[in-house]
């Protein structure tokens, strides 16, 4: 697999218009590498990364076939 | 220790219940303490009504944390068992959302975890709140209270 996997979710997901995408891993090996390949914008202030459904930062290495997801801060319970 | 995240609606009273009489026998009889909280949907938020809601949730991670979470409130206070049951999907006021019951020999563990569980789940388990309210649907922007 020579791909990323990225997904969004709630207003970030809303503000993206899609949910899910994969981006090519050639050239990318953090978060904020992947976040520049989906988005000319800056990545949205308080967005929380998690890279296989662990919370990561925008530092953290990415490889192929990793799943990255992008999200605002969290409002459950 | 068991974390459930489901779209159906639910009793907590009834789930507390059947789960105690469902795994008393492999606590022994232990438990001298059993502490729960329920957290529902109001039907105002920031001075103004909410006619309902729609939780939206990351399937898997949210499972993991919630197994996670469990797993270091047991790793630090002695429990017996603990239960977790959180709703996603649309919800309306009055609704329960949230379930967190802890079961443990004394009252000091049953409240500290209680209280754990649930605050950690408000700030690392992925759920969005979106609410409706008479001038449309936003997202709740942070976990205040």
């Amino acid at each position: 697999m020579n791909v990323i996997i990225v997904r969004y979710f709630a207003s970030l997901r809303e503000r993206l218009g899609r949910g899910e995408e994969q981006v090519e891993a050639e050239g990318v090996s953090c978060v904020a590498d992947v976040w520049s390949r989906v988005s000319a914008e800056p990545l949205p202030a308080n967005t929380l990364v998690a890279i296989n459904q662990e919370y990561a930062s925008l530092a953290s290495i990415v490889r192929a076939g990793d799943e990255v997801a992008f999200f605002p801060p969290v409002t459950g319970g | 220790m068991t974390s459930r995240v489901q779209k159906d609606g639910f009793d907590p009273w009834r789930e507390v219940a059947a789960y105690q009489e469902a795994r008393n026998r492999d606590w022994g009889g232990r438990y001298g303490a059993t502490a729960v909280f329920v957290g529902s949907l109001r039907d105002f938020n920031q001075g103004h009504p909410v006619s309902g809601m729609t939780l939206e949730h990351y399937p898997g991670m949210t499972e993991s944390y919630l197994e996670k979470i469990s797993a270091e409130a047991r790793a630090r206070w002695e429990l017996l068992d603990a239960l977790v049951i959180h709703r996603y999907g649309p919800l309306l006021p009055g609704e329960p959302i949230v379930l967190v019951a802890v079961w443990s020999a004394h009252r000091d563990a049953a409240f500290a975890a209680c209280r754990y569980l649930i605050d950690e789940l408000k700030t690392r388990a992925p759920f969005w709140k979106q609410e409706t309210t008479p001038g449309g649907v936003r997202w709740v922007e942070e976990n205040k209270s």
